[in-house]
C-alpha cells in the first residue's frame, strides 16, 4: 500500500488540495481508508492526521471501514421510490444476504443507500462500484447477484447495463443553437472581450444554478478585483434531488460548457478553471478529460489560446457524496481538500475564493449558455423569455408523467404547458425546484418558470393524485437531515429534530400543539441557518403545510398531549428485569 | 469615527470590526458561546444573531458599517436565540447538578441568561464517549457543543493542532490528534490554551473539580452578559 500511495502521491505533486483526488483513489482500491495510510498522507502532505479523517468523515463515498469488493449504493430520491426502489432493496438484500447499511460477512458485497444519483428519468438507479445502473429491477437483480456470488469484475459484465440515455425531449434556444468548438471564443476575441461581457450583460444572462446572480455583474466584479491569480469554477455538483440537466449537457456539450469557462477565464483574467464533478458523476471523467485534451490539441485551451498568447487551462475534481458542495463555498472548501463547511460572507468568492483568491463560480448551464450569447449575440438570448428571467431554463423532468427527460423552455412557460408537453394526468402537484424549491398543487399550473415567479436550478418532479403529501415531505425532510454538514446549530440539530416531529405526526402520534411546533421549528431553521441549505430544508414541510393544511390536521390525535414516544416499548427492559408481564406492568401511551 | 446604531443605541466603530466587536466595545452585551476575542471568527452557534438592516446575520462574523441598524435585543431574537440554547442541551448529555463545570459554564450561564426554564426538545440522548486516558486533562464528548474554540485555541495559540472536528450533520464529533485519537497520546498539556477554553464541561482540568465551591462561581452572582463585557470589554 505505501508504494501505491507513494506512486498516487506523485501524480497529484504532493498537493494537499488533491486530497479528495487521492482518497478516491484509495477508497477505489482498498474499499476503504486505512489509518495506515492516513498516516502515510499526513506526513507526506504535512497536514494533521485529524484533517484527513476529517474528510473521510464528512464525505459519504469515503469510508475508515472496508466496503465489500462490490459496493451497491441504491438511489433513494424520491423519485427511485416512486418507481419501486423500495422493493428493490428489500429484493436485493433477500438475495445477497445483506441488510442496507452493511458488509455481508464474507466482505464480497456491501449495500447502501444513497442521495440522488440524477438517473431520475430512468430510475430505480443504482451505483455499482461507481458504474450506474439505470431501470434497476428484480430480472438485472437476479443476474448481478448471480455475477456477484460468480466474483466477475465489474467491467466484464453486460456493458448494456450501464448505459445511460441522455432522453432530450425538447430542445428549445439553447439546445437547438448549440456551437461548434472555437466558435463562442472566436467571435468574442473578434468582438474584443470588453464588448463580449458587454454582450453577455445584455443577454440578461442570470446564474442558472437557481440563486439567478447576474453573469456578467459577478464576471465584472471577479475582474475588478486586485489580484494577480484569479480562478474560474465549473460546478457541476448536480445534488438536487431530481436534477440531472447537467449530466446530459456534460455527456453531449461538454465542448461548450469548457468554452464558456474558457470566455469567462479570458474576460476575468484568470489561469486556472476547475470543473468540479459530483462524486455520483465519475463515470463520465474519463470522456471529459478526453474533451479537454482534444481541446488543448485544437488550441482551445493550454498557454497559447487560439493563437493569442491567452493562458487557461481546467481541471477535473471529483466531488465524494456531499449535496452540500452544490453551495459556491463550500464547493471551494471541498476543492481545497477540506470538508465541505459553507464559508462565512462576506468576503464573496469573487473576491475571495479558491485559495482566498478572486474566483467566479457559475453552473454547468450559465457557461454553456454563456459561450452561446458569444457566438450569437446579447439580443439573441435576451428576445426570449420574461423581462426579469432573460432566455431559457433547461429543466430535469421526473417523477409521475409519461415522457421523463430533459425541456427547455423559454422563462415565463406555464406550469401547465410543460406538464401537458410531458404527458403528465391526474396531478396532485409538482416540486419545483427540488426539495429546497417549492411544492405547487396543481391549481397553481398558470404560474410560470421564472426568477420571479417559479425559480428552479432545474428539478422537476411530478407527483400524480395516488402520492402522499406525507410520503414526499417526509423524503425531503430525511435527505436535508443527511446532508447537513453539521456546521451551525441551527441547521445541525434543528434538520434532525423536523424529521423527529414530521415523522411524530406522520405516524399518527402528534396531538393539538405538534404541528404548531412543525412550523415554529421550521421558521428558525429557515431564519438562522447558516447557508442555502438550513434556510430551505424547512420548505417541504412549509410549503406543503401551507397548501394541505387540513391533511395535516387530520393526521393529529384528538387529545391535548401525547408523548413523543411509546411508553410501553420503554418499559420492556424493566418488564424483563423483574421477570414481569401483568397487567401492572404496562402502561397505556394515553390516559383513557 | 463611523457609526452604527445597535437597538436604537448610536455606536461608533473602527473600520474592520465585526459587529459584536463593536457592540461589545460600547458595552452592549450580544448572547455567544463560540466567539471570543483574539481567536478567528466562526459562526456557528448562531446565538450573536442579529437583524441588520432587515435581515439575520451572526454578529460575531458580520462586518460593521457605517449607518447599519442592528437590532439584537428584541422579544423575537431574545425567543429565538432561547430555542437555538435548548437545541444545544437536547443534542448532547448536559446533567447541570451533576456537572463539576456548573456554575462556571457558559452555556448554563447563557441558558439562565436567555431565561430557558426547559429543554423544550426531545432529547437526543446520543452514546457517546469519556477520553479519561490524560493524566491531567478530561474530554467528555457528551458535553461538547461543537463550538470550535478548542480547535482554534490548538491551532492559533498553541500551535499544535490536537483537535478537529468531523464528521456531519447530527453525527459531528471532536477528534484528537493522535494515533490512537487518545488525548493521552496527543500533544496537549495542562498549560495549552485549549486546556482552558472550553465553554461547556467537555474539557476540564483534572484534580481542580470542586476547590470552588458550587455558590462561588463566576455566574452564580452575576449574569454572563456582565461577566463577558468585564472580560471581553477592550479586547
Amino acid at each position: 500500500m505505501q508504494m501505491f500511495i507513494q506512486e498516487v502521491l506523485a501524480t497529484i505533486e504532493h498537493q494537499p488540495v488533491r486530497l479528495l483526488t487521492i482518497l478516491r483513489k484509495i477508497q477505489n482500491r482498498y474499499r476503504h481508508i486505512p489509518l495506515a495510510a492516513i498516516e502515510q498522507l499526513a506526513e507526506a502532505l504535512a497536514i494533521p492526521r485529524t484533517q484527513i479523517i476529517a474528510v473521510v468523515e464528512f464525505y459519504s463515498f469515503f469510508h475508515l471501514t472496508p466496503q465489500g469488493r462490490y459496493e451497491i449504493l441504491l438511489s433513494d430520491s424520491i423519485t427511485d421510490l416512486m418507481l419501486g426502489q423500495a422493493a428493490n432493496a428489500r429484493y436485493l438484500a433477500e438475495k445477497l444476504g445483506v441488510e442496507p447499511g452493511n458488509v455481508r460477512h464474507d466482505g464480497l458485497v456491501s449495500l447502501n443507500f444513497t442521495s440522488c444519483t440524477g438517473l431520475c428519468d430512468q430510475g430505480p438507479a443504482a451505483l455499482i462500484n461507481g458504474l450506474p445502473v439505470a431501470q434497476l429491477d428484480f430480472a438485472k437483480i437476479d443476474s448481478l447477484v448471480g455475477l456477484i456470488d460468480q466474483q466477475v469484475p465489474v467491467e466484464q459484465w453486460p456493458a448494456a447495463w450501464f448505459d445511460v440515455n441522455d432522453n432530450i425531449q425538447h430542445p428549445g434556444l439553447l439546445l437547438n443553437s448549440t456551437i461548434k468548438p472555437g466558435q463562442g471564443l472566436a467571435a468574442a476575441w473578434q468582438r474584443g472581450l470588453a464588448a463580449t461581457l458587454q454582450q453577455i450583460d445584455q443577454s440578461g444572462l442570470r446564474g442558472r444554478g437557481g440563486a439567478g446572480f447576474k453573469t456578467a455583474q459577478k464576471w465584472r466584479f471577479c475582474a475588478e478585483e486586485n489580484s494577480a491569480q484569479r480562478y474560474v469554477v465549473c460546478n457541476a455538483d448536480e445534488g438536487e434531488p431530481g436534477t440531472f440537466k447537467d449530466r446530459v449537457l456534460l455527456n453531449r456539450y461538454a465542448d461548450q460548457v469548457f468554452e464558456g469557462m474558457t470566455l469567462s477565464a479570458m474576460i476575468v483574467g484568470a489561469n486556472q478553471g476547475f470543473l468540479y464533478l459530483r462524486g455520483e458523476y465519475a463515470y463520465l471523467y474519463q470522456a471529459l478529460e478526453a474533451v479537454l485534451l482534444r481541446r488543448r490539441q485544437q488550441g482551445l485551451l493550454g498557454a497559447n489560446i487560439l493563437g493569442h498568447g491567452v493562458s487557461f487551462d481546467i481541471e477535473i475534481r471529483l466531488g465524494a457524496g456531499a449535496y452540500i458542495c452544490g453551495e459556491e463555498s463550500a464547493l471551494i472548501e471541498s476543492l481545497e481538500g477540506k470538508p465541505g463547511i459553507p464559508r462565512n460572507r462576506p468576503p464573496y468568492p469573487v473576491s475571495s475564493g479558491y485559495l482566498n483568491q478572486p474566483t467566479v463560480v457559475n453552473n454547468v448551464e450559465t457557461f454553456l449558455a454563456a459561450a452561446a450569447i458569444a457566438a450569437h449575440g446579447g439580443q439573441w438570448f435576451a428576445s426570449v423569455g420574461t423581462e426579469k428571467s432573460a432566455g431559457s431554463k433547461i429543466l430535469s423532468i421526473s417523477g409521475d408523467c409519461a415522457r421523463p427527460g430533459i425541456y427547455e423552455y423559454a422563462f415565463g412557460t406555464t406550469i401547465a404547458r410543460i406538464l401537458a408537453d410531458c404527458g403528465a394526468s391526474e396531478v396532485l402537484g409538482v416540486q419545483v425546484g427540488g426539495p429546497s424549491g417549492t411544492f405547487i398543487s396543481i391549481e397553481e399550473a398558470d404560474r410560470r418558470l421564472a426568477f420571479e415567479d417559479l425559480a428552479t436550478g432545474g428539478s422537476f418532479i411530478i407527483f400524480n393524485r395516488s402520492r402522499s403529501i406525507f410520503d414526499i415531505a417526509k423524503n425531503f425532510t430525511d435527505f436535508f437531515a443527511h446532508e447537513s454538514c453539521g456546521f451551525c446549530s441551527p441547521c445541525r440539530i434543528g434538520t434532525s429534530l423536523l424529521k423527529k416531529q414530521l415523522d411524530k405526526i406522520v405516524l399518527g402520534h402528534g396531538s393539538v400543539g405538534d404541528v404548531v411546533e412543525l412550523e415554529s421549528l421550521s421558521n428558525l431553521l429557515k431564519q438562522y441557518s447558516h447557508c442555502g441549505l438550513g434556510q430551505t430544508a424547512a420548505n417541504p414541510v412549509l410549503t406543503t403545510l401551507q397548501r394541505y393544511p387540513e391533511l395535516y390536521q387530520q393526521q393529529l390525535k384528538q387529545i391535548s398531549y401525547e408523548p413523543g414516544f411509546d411508553l410501553d416499548a420503554a418499559l420492556e427492559t424493566a418488564r424483563q428485569m423483574a421477570n414481569r408481564d401483568d397487567a401492572a406492568a404496562h402502561l397505556q401511551q394515553v390516559e383513557d | 469615527m463611523p457609526t452604527l446604531t445597535i437597538d436604537g443605541q448610536t455606536v461608533a466603530f473602527q473600520p474592520g470590526q465585526t459587529i459584536i466587536e463593536a457592540a461589545t466595545a460600547a458595552g452592549i452585551y450580544i448572547p455567544h458561546l463560540c466567539h471570543k476575542p483574539g481567536y478567528s471568527p466562526h459562526g456557528s452557534c448562531k446565538l450573536c444573531s442579529v437583524t441588520v438592516n432587515g435581515r439575520n446575520c451572526s454578529a460575531c462574523t458580520f462586518p460593521a458599517a457605517e449607518g447599519q441598524q442592528v437590532i439584537s435585543n428584541s422579544d423575537q431574537l431574545q425567543q429565538d436565540r432561547r430555542k437555538i440554547t435548548q437545541m444545544l442541551f437536547v443534542e448532547g448529555n448536559h446533567f447541570c447538578p451533576s456537572c463539576e463545570k456548573s456554575g462556571n459554564c457558559q452555556l448554563q450561564a447563557v441558558g439562565y441568561q436567555l431565561n430557558m426554564l426547559d429543554n423544550h426538545f426531545p432529547h437526543f440522548y446520543p452514546q457517546r464517549k469519556v477520553d479519561a486516558s490524560h493524566p491531567d486533562i478530561v474530554l467528555d464528548h457528551n458535553r461538547c457543543i461543537f463550538c470550535n474554540l478548542c480547535v482554534r485555541a490548538s491551532r492559533e495559540q498553541d500551535g499544535k493542532n490536537v483537535f478537529a472536528i468531523s464528521g456531519r450533520g447530527i453525527n459531528k464529533h471532536l477528534i484528537v490528534n493522535a494515533d490512537t485519537g487518545l488525548l493521552k497520546d496527543s500533544q496537549l498539556t495542562v498549560d495549552d490554551c485549549a486546556a482552558h477554553i472550553c465553554p461547556t464541561g467537555a474539557i476540564l482540568i483534572r484534580h481542580t473539580a470542586y476547590q470552588r465551591p458550587i455558590g462561588q462561581r463566576i455566574y452564580d452572582h452575576h449574569p454572563i452578559s456582565e461577566v463577558a463585557l468585564e472580560q471581553e470589554h477592550g479586547k
